[in-house]
């Protein structure tokens, strides 16, 4: 194309100058293009520089060709809609693209009127009203949340996807800056009791969702929280009240929280046994595995992008690891001979979604994009192959091996795993 | 008591020991991920909240231990449970608990090497779960519409057609915490750690 420029005009040039103009009906002749050449820039419907814009209005939208969507499937009353990664930047995830899993359907639940019960062995059991909660001194952190089940659908050794988003793959991933009260304070207020070691939270949904969780880290950094970037929390993501463990499973961290009994052991809910727990190969299942562990997945290129040329293209996507700081994410670009660091987006904090990225000069033949992510204390993102080995190809939750996206010489981008295994 | 609260609250200080050496370490940005600290000058107690008395407690305080530790009273036989069984349960579970469409209830398939299914037989540590379980959540559509007898009722009927307790057996408040689960003892705690191990 190179050659093409200066006083001759390129085909592409012409053909996309051309058809701007001819439809707004100001050339006649190939020649009346000629003299136009490539400066005429594209055609709004209406020009905005001609016409006043629209007023100023109480909540802001999407501008029209920006319609990111959560993929929400079968309308049923367990359920899950996935954060759509692929149009996603930097690491916050818009509150209402957050990804949703509940068991019972969202409730409706009026602030005014919601309360929460802290019993069991304490000094004083109370109830909370929201306007109690929202008194006591408040912190605000980002934190990712992520369903011990995503990833789930690039395990199994039969059946590898190669048409698959990343949406579809990872999007029960999301990152909120969460504002709340550290549990801790709450639970000084009312005096844990000698003894104690574990507490049961308790939604207040229709499947009363129920997980026993130590006192640990309920006492470490746990939150009560009820703002999701910058507003009052979502009620897919538990208005008014949701209990927050920074780094552990989504499933730990009860939504529409209104019960926490302090206890001495574990009350072994249907969700801490007969879900929620990893079955091992040898005829054991993992129980109360909170820890998400180190994890990365390229949100571009992925499917069902096709790259249209080669040259270069900046690969990007996050990292993150429940086990504090992510320190290095490496990417290979070609199927895992070589590895190379990326660049880390800065913010990197702990519990948190960190943005890669690493610049690419694709030469067009066709290869295997893969990221893995190392965390502050020492753990690798595993190969697929290395967690059947450890795990079973069986196991049903925490799916955090690295993730592969083949891209063809044609540029089409598919899942790749199935073709390293 | 009051010594407890005393280590809870020398815990607390411990760390914020901590976060004031990841400040050191790494500058400005370790501020953010300080373990939460009270502001300088919090009370030992606000005195936000009122306190709840026994009645406000036991309207919410409904979950079942695994010792049987919050079942109430009532009881209930495998053939009643049928009955609440076919009324409740099969338009999700299916006429005997194994055709679906919602989870498969019903099979005790051995577990030598891996988990055959993650039925009630199969893969449920603790019968005093189900209690526990289908209080809150079951009828999907209607949860909490079941007496304490019901509930019985068909937990004896689901760990009957599991082969877990016999056809005359009565659940309540007794006889349901020693139920013996099948895959009792296939349950661990975590073992992953910090570090490069891969588990």
């Amino acid at each position: 194309m190179t050659e093409e420029r200066g006083s001759r005009i390129s085909r592409r040039t012409w053909i996309t100058t051309a058809s701007g103009v001819v439809a707004a009906g100001l050339i006649k002749t190939q020649a009346d293009a000629l003299r136009l050449d490539a400066q005429v820039p594209p055609l709004q419907s209406t020009d905005p520089t001609k016409v006043p814009g629209r007023f100023t209005s109480e909540v802001g939208r999407r501008a029209a060709g920006e319609q990111p969507r959560r993929s929400a499937r079968a309308q049923a009353l367990s359920s899950a809609s996935q954060t759509p990664l692929q149009d996603l930047m930097g690491i916050v995830t818009p509150a209402d693209l957050h990804f949703e899993r509940h068991h019972a359907g969202i409730p409706e639940i009026a602030k005014q009127s919601h309360e929460l019960l802290v019993h069991g062995m304490v000094e004083r059991p109370m109830v909370f009203r929201m306007a109690d909660i929202e008194r006591y001194p408040r912190v605000s952190r980002l934190y990712f949340i992520e369903c011990s089940g995503n990833g789930g659908s690039a395990y199994a050794r039969d059946g590898m996807p190669t048409e698959i988003t990343v949406q579809t793959l990872d999007g029960l991933l999301s990152t909120s800056e969460w504002t709340g009260v550290p549990l801790s304070t709450i639970l000084r207020e009312v005096g844990v009791r000698s003894g104690a070691s574990w507490l049961l939270a308790e939604g207040s949904d229709a499947a009363m969702m129920s997980r026993s969780i130590p006192l640990d880290k309920a006492m470490d950094d746990a939150l009560l929280a009820f703002g999701q970037n910058g507003e009052a929390i979502r009620p897919e993501q538990g208005y008014p009240l949701r209990l927050m463990l920074p780094g552990w499973e989504g499933n730990a961290q009860v939504k529409w929280l209104r019960r926490i009994e302090v206890t001495d052991r574990p009350t072994m809910t249907r969700e801490e046994t007969s879900k929620y727990t990893d079955p091992l190969e040898g005829g054991t299942a993992r129980q109360f595995s909170f820890v998400m562990d180190a994890k990365s997945t390229i949100t571009f290129p992925t499917y069902p992008y096709v790259l249209p040329d080669r040259g270069w293209w900046e690969i990007t996507g996050l990292a993150w690891t429940g086990r504090g700081r992510i320190t290095r994410v490496e990417v290979s670009t070609d199927g895992g001979a070589s590895w190379v660091d990326a660049e880390l987006q800065q913010p990197v904090l702990p519990k948190c979604t960190v943005r890669f990225r690493h610049l690419w000069e694709w030469n067009g033949r066709e290869t295997i994009l893969l990221s893995r992510a190392t965390d502050e204390t020492g753990y690798v993102q595993p190969t697929v192959q290395q967690l059947w080995e450890a795990r079973g190809d069986r196991t049903r939750y925490h799916f955090n091996h690295q993730r592969a996206w083949k891209v063809a010489s044609d540029g089409a981008v598919t899942f790749g795993l199935g073709d390293l295994v | 008591m009051r010594r407890a609260l005393t280590t809870l609250c020398a815990l607390a200080l411990v760390g914020c020991g901590r976060a004031t050496g990841d400040e050191e370490s790494s500058g400005g940005l370790a501020a953010v991920d300080a373990p939460y600290a009270l502001p300088g000058g919090a009370p030992s107690r606000f005195g936000f909240g009122t306190e709840a008395n026994e009645a406000r407690i036991a309207l919410w305080d409904t979950d079942v231990k695994p010792d049987g530790e919050g079942l109430p009273r009532g009881s209930g036989t495998v053939a009643e449970g049928e009955v609440v069984f076919r009324t409740y349960c099969i338009a999700c579970h299916g006429p005997t608990g194994t055709e679906g469409p919602n989870d498969v209830l019903v099979g005790s398939e051995p577990w030598d090497v891996w988990p055959g299914s993650v039925t009630v037989g199969g893969y449920w540590p603790y019968a005093t779960t189900l209690y526990d379980y289908i209080s809150r959540a079951m009828p999907q559509l209607t949860p909490g519409i079941l007496t304490a007898d019901q509930t019985y009722a068909v937990i004896a009927y689901i760990l009957n057609r599991n082969g877990v307790v016999p056809a005359d057996a009565r659940m309540n408040a007794e006889t349901l915490p020693a139920v013996r689960m099948p895959a009792r003892d296939r349950f661990v705690s975590d073992d992953r750690v910090d570090g490069s191990e891969i588990r």
